[in-house]
């Protein structure tokens, strides 16, 4: 009835087809391997990070024992207590946070649910910019140009609130360019992109027939904001806000040149002080034996604060766009 | 799930004995005997298809003969495109997926223990019911399977890529701009050109997934005259929602339908008639196939 | 009846008076502000990293050797510094990029659900956050103690840096490519390798590309994990496998708490040359991602 085709093993002219039976090709199973080992690689590199770095700070945990939390940090006396530096960091980060955290959210909030669409481009664009200035660079304007000129701006304030009982304790005298506050500032620049980004994602995934709902009863925007957005997006917007909290903390270079690296605990915020990445940075060099590993422990604590945060966070968060679809 | 308690399977084999007239599957080229009239190229016998614990199809058992358009037709969800899937082992890819039963291709078991489904699907070709080309060339998309499976000349290349665009009556429409994006032609031109790319690694059998659903009509009517034109060279199975389209194409036609389990609310498809296209048109067995094809069903 | 004597016709169709209709401005007002606060730093940063660098940068400057930080501004360059950050970030580049697209390939084409796939996501979302001077001092203790300071134990930090971030956006690019072009490759007998190398990959480039400029973007400005590893010095070394190193943004560093005007000098040159930099790579990402992206119909 039809044209038979002449062929034993249908393989054609396009080249030889494998015998029907084989075992899988041999590159096959070997891109699988280097695929699956390169994704462990995360894995083990984190692994290695906690063992290599607490190996090294271990001669710090077993001298001082508890007094790593200690107040004094003298290398002369070979003492090597972190609190000033947890403080520090603790510090820096909360000022950073209460100055970012604000403002990204207007901002997130401004591209979502204000501005025309033609414009949210450049705004992002600008963001985009903002995160992309290195961080050193950051504390070289820092130190050169942002702290002589924030220091008359302290000075001012810190004789205008002198004895005053509360804003004295925090704004008051001693003041220096170089301070707790002026790295605060400079870390809430740096973190304002990341938390304003993943603020965006997490408002994106608002239900538009929640915020349609809320303005068909008649909601001014403020109003739909904080009925239809904010229930749903609190929690995502801890989460990005925690992401920031870790960013700040573990920020170093321009931290280390705009903080002042005075290992003191005080009140007064515009006075200079330390962080736990700072300190690590500045005096690393001229580090050895008991010193070098204080410092090695400065990192281990810093590594694992960032790290429960960031588990923290992004379990929070979750992956891309996977909660809240409506 | 539980056994359906109608299952009439009619017009199921061919006249022919069910033993093939050459072996397949060893390695050494065999030579070359000509086959007889209607041989069979399938041989399905009580395939059931699972997706985890949901049994999609139920017992299907046909034959597919050589050089012939086998349509598959029925209601939406009885399972055609699963049958169809499990020809060439696509459903390998879908996860928790399941086969049970025995598919015989040209007497080697499709899913037996060593066989490649890369093998597989080098001569069982597929053509999908939405365009898919790459985001290459003309020229690149239908030289992609030749060259996967080692064809390195030039020459070679080209004359496979014009012989196939020809086969898919695209050649004249797109020799002069084979470099240009596979994605800038039109919706019949591309999936002539995936029936191309299908054709350029010369399989033995096309397997098509409602590849007109996409298309308007005179895209459709290219498409059902390429079928005639290589249907000498290839054996076609293709799933289709369009009964006039397989009464115009076809040979034979299996319809299916669902088989509903009112206490367990679930459903399954099955194989209800099998059989040549016009007797299945004109003079179906089953009281569900006579509903389909006369309209008042699905 | 009788005639209506309100002032208003018809229903009142005007905006909520009062302080709802406050409270709504102030919070645009409070929205667009936001946005300025922003913008301002950024603003000032960029000015004066361009009014105080512009005079300094030349061809000269880029290639001059690296003076004694009291000589003055118009002797010298950092050279050094700029080959540095070349072959750091280059190597750091042809560590990470592969292997975090690799791995990426993994997730998203092998893992699937499962749980080891899920864990290494995850984990590589965490990896994002880990500290720059953690991955400093994890090199060194792992790398430096054992071979010495080097350009290459720097790009290794860097890459360690970088692995993450490539990961993440490759997979988010993977994800991007229809299945339907993955199935028309298996259809033609393809193995998954050859699907993945020869179609899904192809496919997603515009995007993986993009998301490797802004990792190397992020890598070439990294301080802190340089200082523990390529211990930085002001001779050239071309030789990135063996001896100290210098790099652009370490030298920043150790030109900033310099007193010497020179050295500040220097320090604004050389952080032009860095934004500058990072900025071409991000708008050469935007570039790819505008032309190379395009995968159906």
């Amino acid at each position: 009835m039809s044209t038979v085709t002449q062929r034993a093993d249908p393989a054609g002219t396009a080249g030889p087809a494998r015998p029907l039976s084989e075992r899988r090709p041999l590159g096959d199973r070997t891109f699988q391997v280097i695929a699956l080992a390169s994704g462990l690689l995360v894995l083990v590199i984190l692994v290695l990070i906690a063992v290599s770095t607490t190996q090294r700070a271990s001669l710090w945990f077993s001298t001082e024992g508890w007094g790593i939390f200690g107040k004094i940090w003298n290398p002369a006396a070979n003492q090597f207590g972190a609190l000033s530096f947890i403080y520090g960091t603790a510090i820096t980060s909360v000022i950073a946070l209460i100055m970012a955290v604000p403002v990204s959210l207007g901002i997130a909030l401004l591209l979502t649910e204000v501005v025309p669409y033609r414009w949210a481009r450049p705004i992002v664009y600008v963001i985009d910019l903002l995160a992309v200035v290195p961080s050193v660079v950051w504390g070289l304007w820092g130190i050169l140009v942002f702290a002589p000129w924030i220091a008359h701006i302290y000075s001012d304030i810190g004789s205008a609130v002198n004895g005053v009982p509360v804003l004295g304790a925090l704004f008051g005298p001693p003041t220096s360019g170089a301070s707790f506050f002026t790295a605060g500032i400079i870390l809430a620049f740096m973190i304002t992109p990341i938390v304003t980004s993943l603020s965006r994602e997490v408002i994106a995934t608002v239900p538009a027939i929640d915020k349609e709902g809320a303005y068909a009863l008649g909601a001014t925007r403020l109003e739909m904001i904080r009925g239809a957005i904010w229930p749903h997006s609190k929690g995502g917007i801890t989460g990005a806000v925690l992401l920031g909290l870790g960013r700040a903390m573990g920020e170093t270079i321009a931290v280390a040149l705009v903080i002042g690296s005075s290992a003191t605990i005080t009140s007064h915020l515009f006075a200079p002080g330390d962080s736990m990445p700072a300190v690590i940075a500045n005096q690393f060099g001229e580090a050895s034996g008991l010193f070098r590993s204080a410092l090695m422990g400065l990192g281990v604590l810093l590594f694992v604060f960032t790290i429960i945060i960031n588990i923290i966070a992004r379990a929070i968060v979750g992956r891309s766009a996977e909660q809240g679809t409506a | 799930m539980e056994q359906p308690d109608q299952n009439i399977v009619t017009g199921l084999q061919a006249p022919e004995p069910a033993t093939q007239a050459q072996p397949q599957a060893p390695p050494a080229p065999q030579p070359q005997v000509p086959s007889g009239p209607s041989d069979l190229v399938f041989d399905v016998e009580k395939v059931s298809c699972y997706y985890g614990a949901f049994r999609a199809v139920t017992d299907v058992s046909l034959s597919i003969h050589e050089n012939e358009i086998t349509a598959f037709i029925g209601p939406s969800g009885c399972g055609k495109t699963t049958v169809l899937r499990t020809l060439n082992r696509m459903n390998d890819l879908v996860a928790g997926a399941r086969v049970e039963g025995d598919i015989r291709y040209r007497g080697a078991s499709l899913y037996g223990k060593d066989v490649s489904p890369i093998a597989v699907r080098r001569r069982i070709g597929m053509v999908f019911q939405k365009p898919n080309p790459f985001p290459k060339s003309i020229y690149d998309n239908v030289a992609y399977g030749p060259r996967i499976n080692g064809e390195r000349s030039k020459r070679k290349l080209d004359e496979i890529v014009e012989h196939s665009l020809r086969q898919a009556a695209l050649w004249d429409e797109v020799k002069n701009r084979l470099k240009a994006s596979g994605l800038s032609l039109s919706g019949g031109q591309a999936q002539r050109l995936c029936i191309a790319r299908t054709l350029a690694v010369e399989p033995d059998v096309v397997l098509m997934d409602e590849p007109c659903s996409a298309l308007d009509p005179i895209a459709t009517g290219a498409i059902e005259d390429l079928m005639r034109d290589i249907k000498s060279r290839y054996t076609i199975v293709i799933v289709t929602h369009n009964m006039q389209q397989a009464t115009r194409v076809s040979d034979r036609t299996a319809f299916y339908s669902v088989l509903r389990n009112e206490e367990s609310d679930t459903r399954t498809g099955v194989l209800v008639e099998y059989g040549k296209t016009q007797q299945i048109f004109e003079d179906p067995v089953d009281d569900r196939t006579k509903a389909y094809v006369t309209g008042r069903m699905g | 009846m009788a005639a209506i004597t309100e002032p208003q016709l018809g229903p009142n169709l005007q905006e909520p008076a009062g302080w709802r209709r406050t409270k709504n401005r102030i919070a645009t007002t409070a929205m667009v502000l936001a946005f300025v606060l922003a913008v301002v730093p950024l603003v000032f940063v960029l000015y004066t990293v361009i009014a105080k660098g512009i005079s300094i940068i030349s061809w000269q400057f880029l290639t001059s050797p690296i003076p004694p930080q009291v000589v003055p501004a118009d002797v010298g360059g950092i050279g050094p510094a700029v080959l540095g950050t070349i072959e750091i970030t280059a190597m750091a580049t042809a560590m990470a990029v592969p292997l975090g697209i690799l791995g990426a390939v993994y997730l998203h084409e092998y893992g699937g659900k499962g749980v080891l796939a899920r864990l290494i996501a995850f984990m590589s979302d965490v990896m994002t956050g880990v500290p720059s001077i953690v991955m400093g001092l994890f090199l060194f203790s792992i790398w430096v103690l054992h071979f010495g300071f080097s350009g290459f134990a720097g790009a290794l930090a860097l890459a360690c840096l970088m692995l993450p971030i490539v990961i993440r956006s490759t997979d988010e690019m993977l994800k991007l490519v229809p299945n339907p072009l993955r199935e028309g490759s298996y259809a033609l007998g393809a193995t998954k390798a050859r699907v993945t190398l020869t179609v899904v990959l192809p496919a997603a480039i515009g995007g993986i590309v993009s998301g490797a400029l802004l990792a190397v973007a992020r890598a070439a400005g990294e301080t802190a994990p340089l200082l523990f590893t390529i211990l930085t010095v002001t001779t050239a070394n071309p030789n990135i496998f063996s001896g100290p190193n210098t790099a652009i943004p370490a030298q920043i560093f150790s030109n900033a708490t310099s007193p010497y005007v020179g050295a500040q000098s220097r320090a604004w040159g050389a952080a032009l040359t860095l934004i500058v930099i990072a900025f071409v790579l991000m708008i050469a990402a935007r570039i790819v991602t505008a032309r190379f992206t395009r995968y159906s119909r």
